[in-house]
């Protein structure tokens, strides 16, 4: 059973955001991580880089593939996750808890209407 | 894509299946880290029936043998079996393979999956113009045959119980687990020969099974039960891949192909210059008296980094530093959780402890050239 949250926003390419205020969290699904595997190595955006919504802004890489990450946010980098940097197992283990990315200051918070919802995102994914 | 007898087996234990050189097979079934980790500490079980089978017999063969593959054929007694290549007339390399004397004058060659038809082509050729060609019987049974792998430490402590002994061919032997290392026996299951062979490609311990294919499932299952108390866990290719790298053994389209000899693989030690003639010796000869224009070389990476992977550019360090060659084989090591790999570069860079860079994605990472086998045992 793939783990899909009811408390956050999806994009196509398996991102999801947890939003606080002006502040949003990002990291990959479940079923984004059960398809790569063991993740061996991530790289984080540096922060305070300015970030376009659709930017390749990191990578993620397992034993047998390298995945770039896209953000479905624009804004500002205000943290990277330096644990999962360090134990990349993390986004195998808690994608949606300590395998988190990086937060970004929302600089236009409109674009979150653009994201699916928890049922469209399952839709999705049962299709695939 | 072909599938193997064990397509069904692969599905049920949730494989996650891949092309492989025109098969369908699992590249894992839980997770490669997880997989390789269990061979390393207990036991693996993986399917390698979509390797070639090749039975030659007859009086010719061991001379036409031993002008064909590189290495001593005639050091085999019967129920014994040796890592050999087979060249082309440039010394380039068309497979490595396992040649196994089953009998006094009948051969067993198992052959990688992905050079099945060039390998019996090229065979079929060589053997018209080979003029005892009379006395020599050629059979490819690939399509019939099936095989398994069962590597680990602790795989002596069950296979036993799958398969009793005593031998009723090839090394005479009471029980499977005194077969030395590169011996093989016939042995008897549900009724039926098959060929235990006690050879791996993991730098474990382990055996190799050869039987019809349609005995194949039933000898996968009952090794699965015998072993699962011990650890022994279903692994996939990519686990095949990352134990097989982390000692070093090379990988056809990777180290070998058609355009590198043996001797500039590093596996020299497989080519038997003074046998007589065989197919590609004087390229050889030459290389091992006068040296190679590039030698393949084994190296981690000194600090966290993304894994190595093969076409990454290698590069030499200080002033004027360059391009000098390219990763052949690389992976994140999960007995070492560091990148790992092998390349080859001009000779004069290939002294171990020489400091390179591995091109990783436009940037530049440090790394060193150690000796082979990169991973080693604990004593």
């Amino acid at each position: 059973m793939v783990n899909v949250p009811s408390d956050l926003k999806y994009a196509k390419s398996h991102e999801w955001v947890r939003v606080s205020g002006n502040v949003a969290v990002v990291g990959i699904t479940d079923h984004a991580q059960h398809e790569l595997t063991d993740v061996v190595f991530v790289e984080l955006p540096e922060v305070g880089r300015q970030i376009k919504a659709g930017d390749a802004c990191a990578v993620v890489e397992s034993v047998k593939t390298a995945s770039d990450i896209y953000s479905p946010v624009s804004g500002e980098i205000t943290e990277a996750n330096k644990a999962v940097v360090s134990n990349p197992a993390l986004v195998n283990t808690e994608p949606y808890a300590s395998g988190w990315f990086y937060k970004i200051k929302l600089s236009n918070p409109a674009e979150l209407n653009a994201m699916l919802t928890p049922e469209q995102y399952q839709a999705q994914i049962a299709g695939a | 894509m072909k599938r193997t007898p064990l397509y069904a087996a692969h599905q049920r234990l949730g494989g996650k299946l891949i092309e492989f050189g025109g098969w369908e097979m699992p590249v894992q079934y839980t997770s490669i880290t997880d997989e390789h980790l269990a061979v390393r500490k207990a036991a693996g079980l993986f399917d390698i029936s979509h390797m070639g089978e090749v039975l030659i017999s007859g009086a010719g063969t061991e001379a036409f043998l031993n002008q064909t593959l590189t290495n001593d054929i005639r050091k085999l007694a019967a129920g014994q079996g040796q890592y050999t290549l087979m060249c082309n007339e440039r010394g380039g390399v068309i497979d490595d393979l396992y040649a196994y004397r089953l009998t006094d004058c009948e051969y067993l060659l198992i052959i990688n999956a992905s050079r099945i038809d060039t390998d019996v082509a090229w065979l079929e050729r060589q053997l018209a113009a080979f003029p005892r060609g009379s006395e020599v019987k050629f059979q490819n049974t690939s399509d019939t045959t099936g095989a398994v792998a069962v590597q680990g430490p602790r795989v002596v402590e069950f296979i036993g119980s799958f398969c009793h002994g005593p031998s009723t061919g090839g090394t005479p032997v009471a029980r499977v687990t005194d077969l030395k290392k590169n011996q093989a026996g016939r042995f008897s299951f549900a009724g039926q020969p098959i060929w235990i062979s006690r050879t791996g490609y993991t730098g474990e311990d382990g055996f190799e099974i050869v039987a019809p294919g349609q005995h194949i499932e039933a000898i996968w299952n009952q090794l699965l039960a015998a072993g699962r108390p011990y650890g022994l866990k279903p692994a996939g290719l990519g686990a095949r891949d990352t134990l097989r790298t982390e000692v070093c053994y090379p990988l056809y389209g990777h180290e070998l192909d058609e355009n590198t000899t043996p001797i500039e693989a590093g596996v020299g030690f497989f080519v038997t210059l003074d046998k007589g003639e065989f197919m590609g010796r004087a390229v050889m000869a030459e290389q091992k008296a006068k040296g190679t224009g590039k030698k393949l070389v084994a190296f981690k990476m000194t600090d966290r980094s993304a894994p190595p992977r093969p076409h990454y550019a290698i590069w030499s360090t200080g002033a004027g530093a360059a391009k000098i060659g390219e990763v052949v084989s690389g992976t994140q090591s999960p007995s070492l959780g560091i990148g790992i790999g092998m390349g080859y570069v001009p000779p004069q860079f290939a002294k171990v402890n020489t400091p390179i860079e591995i091109e990783i994605r436009g940037k530049r990472a440090p790394a060193v050239l150690v000796p082979k086998p990169i991973y080693r045992k604990p004593d």
